[in-house]
């Protein structure tokens, strides 16, 4: 249904590193494979050869250019896919029920039998996190992986969402955001895990590690970094280096 | 956003035809007679459920757009699905009743003019709810909607009904003064809209990323090259110049010439004449403005891409 | 409400074999489900990826079932560059090519110029060249990465990716330089991500900030061709502060060997030796010059001696160390034409000292080295270092990447505990590798060696009797490009058209896009293709390519042989050719079959052996003069480099018991098989550092067959084979270069790296041409493979010109503008978009997005026909005319290496337009029209 629970058990969500990401988009096509083949319909795309390439995909990387007051600008790559809201406007919003939170584990999916594909959902999400197909004309969005996590079919290890299991750079976690022991709560709690657009009042379970600070940000003062001389000059110096090595 | 025709054609013409039930419950004259009251109820109910047909238009699925009745508890778009069913089924029996009996039973009028205004309002509050698009997120819009929506019906029942008795005057003045008054409504909202920006609403690019504290934030590369479903349906962007000359556009058909028009059923023009062109310029002047209506709102989506 | 199924039926079979989508060579597991790929995932326990996997690899579906896949064996029948062709049968095409191939190796084997681009076999594929017997073969490493490949073996038998990576585990500095992301590209970041796992500093050398030096701590802007230059200034200050490890010098390199100091004479700057050889040192004790295999020697790093012939001698090191500390290294004297400050370069320097000397990393872990002195611990410095691409296309680029060398070896760091670290099976010095082979070239007959190798002087040139002629077409191992260990690809096509030195009768080449992006000057190679002579016949006159997919070379070439998707085939990813081990164990692996292909295509591998075998080559027929390989994967099984050495080390012998040296096992791939595809053999702990003098080091490659025995491997900070030729320029030996390359051989070849301005900017008025371009890898794109993949494409489906704020200003660019480009070859017009986070003189895109019209079974009309394009035709295989008549290659004078990053070019507004330019008449497709959309996977959902 679309009204959300009160309350759900845990909240599993992602919590990406984005003073690690390198914009590789593994975790994009990763997705993309594991559920064109997987949860609902295939994530079509339409005019795939031709002038208009256009497909369905739950994940997908900006990049941002940081002009920062101090120092050179920066690059930022940056992973957006469904962030399971706990405040999620867009199932409420839905006219059919397809949309939901369960309440067992948070997770926010399509239930695309019902899907009438009115796109209101996608309008109601902040951040672009649902899309219609152009094929299949349903909405789809990041299932966290719904069909693995839980899989029997797959070895324990592999149990996680398809863009956690290939990241070649480890910026995405995945865990239990509701338990603050878990791994992902501890590193949000360590890095200053933030929320995306907080004033709209979603509470985003999936959090961001903002990126560290850069080191050639200070300006510093000329020569404060510079080693010093050798002592009595280089060959001076290698003098005596050699007669400590005998 | 992206202007969808469908969608323009539905919230303008079922807008005018629920407030036009709406002035048939609350007992707006009409010509004696049951062929008479078939073909006013009639205006209304297509106008009315053309819109609902035509908002259709745009599902991925409509051949399940029934389940589209259950969310009501929670679903502005599921509660408009139901207030218009309970609307025309209401409106059909009222109507019924009328031909057969050639009276109109008020309470049932009255009760039929409140479900009406709710399918407005909730037409309206389908995207006066979006946190996410700031321009329409305010009371303004439901608003904009029931004074557009009252002011074309009343147009249309002026040019259809037998009001007449009231003398040209009247008439006149109150249908200038329901088109003034949705026009300033409008203008209000418009003011409003300036100042919510993404950035009143803490969605602009700094917050969207949350990388504002690093410095000033710029879109650089787009995760896909090409157009994208997003970028379509929330990343539609009209220049202001163009936008400017639209409203005008908007303004002179759909409040000027109904107005004028106004001005020369009171120096003798025919009110069914004055008052169905005047109708007819509104609702063209109201696509205009419902076309902006979507074209202009800014969704926080935008911030997340180039303003390009 | 339907229940979620969240336990679904995944795959029927998980197949393990090795990813293609570049050049990396991951695990991959695939999974099918009903015949079909239903996806494909890293495997967890290969060495290369363990686990993770890239956009491409993920992406392998798409280019599976690419709908541009050559479905048959084409004849041409229109025009070259048409597109226009008939299906043959195999057999058609095989006598074909036979026939055409066999005619040359009658008559004159150096008219078949074979060149194999991303070729994963060229073990196969030069053995095969070799046994044909043409001096003409190479893969594609002469436009890649070869200074890097060049400069490493020869100063410490080792270079970066497959030969050595940094000690991630316990580095505690990073520096990257001008990395391409299709590189070694999982392992770095797989890397990456443990460095900031542990805090580590990294530092990214690149003139854009993106990808990895996004990430990086601290960036260094460069202008682009100036990383030697800022690397010697780093040097200069490490050298300055007496920063660097002389134990580790004295000890493992030739920094106390002395230089003989006699101007004018044959042996001036040659290394000192005795009558054995053996290099001199000075003695600390005596003050004579003794062996440095002496037994109680001290050796000096500065100081003159008397050789007591009138000759006198001074050790490298003060050689080195006279160079480097010149003011004109200094970080403020550097700081203009690197654009780096010289704060930055004094705080990395900084850095480097801090890590290296005061954050010494130590491994308890005792072992003897090769003279036989046991060494209670393993110390490190723990600085590393990873450079690619950038560094090498330069025509300056062997030098800096020497330069790099001389960095990492003076602190000390090369193959140490938190250092960089040799990948087995190197180290693999000049002292065990091959010499360049081709100078008998004779009517069917083989050559006596392998083509590539590594020239120690002159004398090891492949040039005609006049000392001056190149044997190779592409001039490789002549005065042009001594050293030019990979070929030189780039110049075959230019080379073969305008005769010099001699034309061709048969080009057959696999898998290499001449006729579009892995060309420089584009147009002109496709002109050169189609050009013909006063009879009317085709300049080159007949051309054999092999692809497996339509690609713009397709329809350039007379014959064509259709491969197989990197699925349908067998390859051995072979210590014999480019390995893909891990510094602590020695790996290879097997790329088979897992679908069977359901068109007309054959591996390309196993075409070559009929061929081969139709020829009768040696080696590929028995005495009866049949076949002896059924096909590559029995090759894999079966052939004997040497005794008891094949294509895969693992599981040999008849039992699969022996590792390394072994008969072959007729069971050996399905070994692989269980094994998930690969194999891998741990390096014993005492053998895993310091494997340039580790005795246990030693012992473990030679019972492997890594090499043969111990070899001497003292890094080379000067590097006397450069000294050699130096003599010859300066006309001192009999071999002397021709006159008009004396003066480049002189300046380019000093034995102690050192910075030159990149060619083309020299010869050009930096007025005109004031701004840098350069290319950029996409990290979800493989060169032009990418384009046919439905989910890639839209990726990267255009790529704008990323232009510096500041020239956007000076030229009234803004977003969404088009704009000129400029240089002394050519012009584009192309879309721009402004950035700041790139080096303000340099213009950037990303690499071989742009495509052909009618290509790649795309839409004419495709934007990345439209709006894609390539640098490509702004560079020129050429340099600009000097006025001297002669033809110079834009490439380093000393590998011969492509000088793609030289490129100069100015900018100017366009007028809007709606399509880039220049533009070529849309290609025939040579396969079926594509279907319009895609919906993968509706059977399983």
């Amino acid at each position: 249904m679309t009204a959300l629970p009160a309350l759900t058990e845990a909240k599993l969500g992602l919590v990406i590193d984005l003073d690690t990401c390198v914009g590789c988009h593994a975790c994009v096509v990763s997705c993309k494979e594991w559920n064109t083949g997987g949860y609902g319909a295939p994530l079509g795309d339409r005019d795939a050869y031709g002038d208009t390439p256009e497909g369905a995909w739950l994940n997908r990387i900006h990049s941002y250019e940081i002009s920062p007051e101090n120092g050179p600008a920066e690059i930022v790559h940056f992973p957006k896919s469904c962030l399971h809201c706990d405040d999620a406007p867009c199932v409420t919003v839905c006219p059919t029920g397809a949309s939901y939170k369960r309440s067992e584990d948070g997770i926010v999916l399509v239930d695309e039998d019902r899907c009438i594909g009115c796109g209101l959902c996608a309008w109601a999400c902040p951040y672009g996190a649902r899309e219609m197909d152009p094929v299949e004309k349903v909405m789809k969005k990041c299932t966290l992986c719904v069909d693995r996590i839980y899989n029997d079919n797959i070895p324990e290890e592999d149990r996680v969402p398809a863009c956690v299991r290939t990241c070649p750079a480890n910026a995405r976690h995945f865990g239990d955001l509701a338990d603050p022991e878990s791994d992902v709560s501890q590193l949000v709690a360590a890095r200053g895990g933030m929320d995306l657009m907080p004033a709209l009042g979603t509470k985003p379970v999936n959090k961001y590690l903002p990126p560290r600070r850069k080191a050639d940000r200070d300006s510093g003062t000329p020569h404060a970094d510079r080693l010093p001389d050798a002592p009595g000059g280089f060959l001076g110096w290698l003098d005596a280096t050699l007669d400590r090595l005998g | 956003m992206h202007p969808a025709v469908s969608i323009i054609f539905f919230t303008v013409t079922s807008g005018a035809g629920f407030g036009m039930i709406a002035l048939l419950g609350l007992g707006f004259p009409m010509p004696e007679g049951w062929l008479a009251a078939f073909l006013v109820s009639a205006l209304a109910g297509v106008l009315a459920v053309a819109g609902l047909i035509s908002s259709t238009l745009h599902l991925g699925h409509p051949e399940r757009a029934l389940l589209a009745f259950t969310q009501w508890p929670t679903s502005w778009l599921s509660r408009e699905g139901v207030l218009a069913v309970a609307t025309m089924v209401a409106f059909g029996i009222y109507v019924l009743v009328w031909m057969v009996t050639g009276s109109r039973v008020l309470l049932l009028g009255i009760a039929i003019a409140a479900l009406a205004v709710a399918t407005i309002y909730s037409t309206a509050m389908i995207y006066g709810q979006l946190r996410t698009v700031p321009a329409w997120h305010t009371g303004l819009t439901p608003a904009v909607y029931l004074g557009f929506a009252f002011a074309s019906a009343l147009l249309a029942a002026t040019a259809v009904g037998a009001a007449t008795a009231l003398g040209p005057l009247p008439l006149v003045v109150i249908a200038i003064l329901a088109v003034v008054v949705a026009w300033a409504i409008k203008f209000a909202w418009w003011r409003r809209a300036e100042t919510a920006t993404l950035a009143s609403i803490g969605a602009g690019t700094g917050p969207a990323t949350g990388l504002s504290s690093l410095g000033t934030v710029r879109p650089f590369e787009p995760p896909h090259t090409g157009p994208t479903y997003l970028t379509r349906e929330m990343v539609h962007r009209i220049g202001r110049k163009h936008a400017r000359v639209l409203r005008i556009i908007a303004v002179v058909l759909g409040g000027a010439i109904p107005i004028g028009l106004a001005l020369l059923g009171w120096l003798g023009l025919p009110t069914p004449l004055w008052a169905g062109l005047a109708f007819a310029a509104m609702i063209s002047g109201l696509f205009v403005e419902r076309w902006l209506f979507f074209a202009e709102a800014e969704h926080s989506v935008a911030a997340y891409y180039h303003p390009h | 409400m339907a229940g979620v199924e969240t336990s679904p039926y995944v795959s029927d079979e998980v197949r393990q074999t090795t990813c293609y989508m570049c050049a990396c060579r991951c695990g991959i597991n695939v999974h099918l489900r009903d015949g079909k790929v239903r996806y494909i995932e890293g495997n967890r326990d290969h060495p290369v990826n363990r686990g993770v996997l890239c956009a491409k690899g993920s992406a392998g579906i798409m280019q599976h079932y690419s709908p541009a896949r050559l479905t048959t064996p084409l004849m041409r029948t229109g025009e070259r560059g048409e597109g226009k062709f008939r299906p043959i049968s195999w057999d058609e095409a095989l006598d074909v090519a036979a026939s055409w191939l066999r005619e040359v190796r009658h008559s004159d084997p150096r008219k078949l110029a074979f060149f194999t681009g991303r070729d994963q076999s060229q073990s196969l594929t030069g053995w095969w060249a070799q046994q044909f017997g043409t001096p003409n073969f190479a893969a594609h490493g002469g436009f890649c990465s070869v200074n890097m490949a060049t400069a490493g073996i020869y100063t410490f038998g080792g270079a970066f990716w497959e030969f050595g990576s940094p000690d991630w585990e316990r580095t505690e500095l990073f520096l990257l330089f001008g990395v391409a992301e299709d590189h070694d590209s999982n392992p770095i970041k797989l890397g990456l991500a443990h460095l900031k796992e542990r805090g580590v500093k990294v530092v990214g050398v690149n003139p854009v900030r993106t990808g990895y030096n996004a990430v990086a701590d601290e960036w260094v802007g460069i202008t682009p061709g100036t990383d030697g230059l800022f690397v010697a200034s780093l040097i200069h200050e490490l050298l300055r502060a007496g920063k660097v490890d002389t134990d580790y010098l004295l000890r493992y390199t030739n920094a106390a060997w002395l230089v003989i100091d006699n101007i004018g004479a044959t042996d001036h700057g040659l290394i000192a030796r005795d009558d054995n050889g053996t290099p001199l040192v000075l003695d600390r004790g005596s003050s004579t010059a003794r062996p440095s295999d002496a037994p109680d020697v001290r050796p000096a790093l500065k100081g003159r001696v008397d050789l007591g012939d009138g000759r006198s001698a001074t050790p490298v090191f003060e050689l080195l160390a006279r160079t480097y500390l010149d003011p004109r290294y200094a970080p403020a004297a550097t700081a203009e034409e690197t654009g780096v400050s010289a704060a930055q370069t004094e705080r990395i320097a900084r850095d480097i000292a801090e890590a290296a000397f005061e954050r010494t990393v130590v491994v308890e872990q005792p072992w003897t080295d090769l003279k036989g002195e046991r060494h209670e611990r393993m110390v490190g410095r723990p600085v590393s270092v990873h450079a690619m691409r950038g560094i090498s296309a330069h025509s300056n680029g062997f030098q800096t990447c020497r330069l790099l060398h001389l960095l990492q070896i003076l602190i000390g760091s090369i193959d140490v505990p938190g250092g960089y670290r040799f990948k087995p099976p190197y180290p693999r010095p000049i002292a065990g590798q091959p010499r360049p082979h081709g100078k008998e070239s004779h009517a069917d007959a083989p050559l006596s060696g392998p083509h590539l190798g590594f020239p120690r002087g002159p004398e090891d040139l492949l040039l005609e009797d006049d000392g001056v002629t190149p044997i190779r077409i592409d001039k490789g191992f002549s005065w042009d490009a001594p050293l030019s260990a990979h070929g030189l690809m780039h110049m075959v096509i230019a080379n073969a058209h305008a005769h010099d030195p001699y034309g061709l009768d048969v080009l057959f080449m696999y898998m290499a896009n001449m006729a579009w992006n892995s060309s420089m000057n584009t147009g002109g190679v496709m002109e050169m293709l189609t050009d013909r002579d006063d009879s009317g016949a085709y300049r080159i006159p007949k051309i054999i390519y092999s692809d497996a997919y339509a690609s713009e070379m397709v329809a350039y070439a007379d014959l064509i042989l259709p491969d197989t998707t990197y699925l349908e085939r067998h390859d051995a990813i072979s210590l014999l050719d480019r390995p893909i081990s891990e510094p602590d164990a020695m790996c290879d692996a097997l790329r088979w079959p897992v679908c069977e292909p359901d068109r007309e295509v054959r591996g390309f591998q196993s075409v070559l052996l009929d061929l081969g075998a139709r020829l009768g080559l040696p080696g590929m027929v028995d005495d009866a003069g049949e076949p002896l390989y059924r096909d590559y994967a029995d090759y894999i099984v079966n052939h004997q480099r040497k005794p008891g050495i094949g294509p895969l080390a693992g599981w040999r012998g008849p039992d699969g018991a022996d590792t390394g040296r072994g008969e072959p096992n007729p069971d050996q791939l399905d070994r692989y098989r269980e094994n998930g595809g690969f194999f891998m053999d741990h390096v014993p702990e005492e053998a895993r550092y310091f494997k340039h003098a580790n005795a246990a080091w030693a012992d473990w490659a030679t019972a492997r067959g890594l090499q043969d025995g111990p070899v001497e491997n003292v890094f080379q900070l000067y590097l006397e084979p450069l000294r050699r030729f130096q003599l010859a320029a300066e006309g001192h030996l009999d071999l002397a270069p021709p006159q008009h390359l004396k003066a480049q051989i002189r300046d380019h070849f000093t034995p102690l790296p050192i910075w030159y301005p990149p060619f083309e900017g020299a010869r050009l008025d930096t007025v005109d041409y004031p701004l840098h371009a350069i290319t950029q890898r996409p990290a979800a794109m493989y060169h032009s493979w990418g384009s046919q993949n439905a989910w890639l494409r839209q990726i990267h489906g255009t790529n704008p010109l990323f232009v510096p704020a500041e020239v956007c200003d000076a030229a009234g660019l803004e977003d969404g503008d088009w704009a000129f480009v400029i240089s002394s070859h050519g012009r584009i017009r192309v879309p721009v978009q402004r950035m700041h986070a790139v080096n303000g003189k340099t213009l950037w895109t990303w690499n071989a997005i742009g495509k052909r019209a009618g290509a790649w079974s795309l839409s004419p009309e495709a934007p990345e026909a439209r709006r894609g394009f390539l640098l490509n035709h702004l560079i020129n295989e050429l340099l600009p005319p000097r006025g001297d008549g002669r033809r110079w290659s834009n490439s380093d004078p000393i590998t011969g290496q492509a000088a793609w990053f030289d490129l100069r070019v100015r900018i100017e507004k366009a007028p809007p337009a709606d399509h880039a330019e220049p533009r070529f008449t849309p290609l025939a497709s040579p396969v079926e029209k594509p279907p319009r959309n895609v919906v993968y996977g509706s059977e399983w959902t």
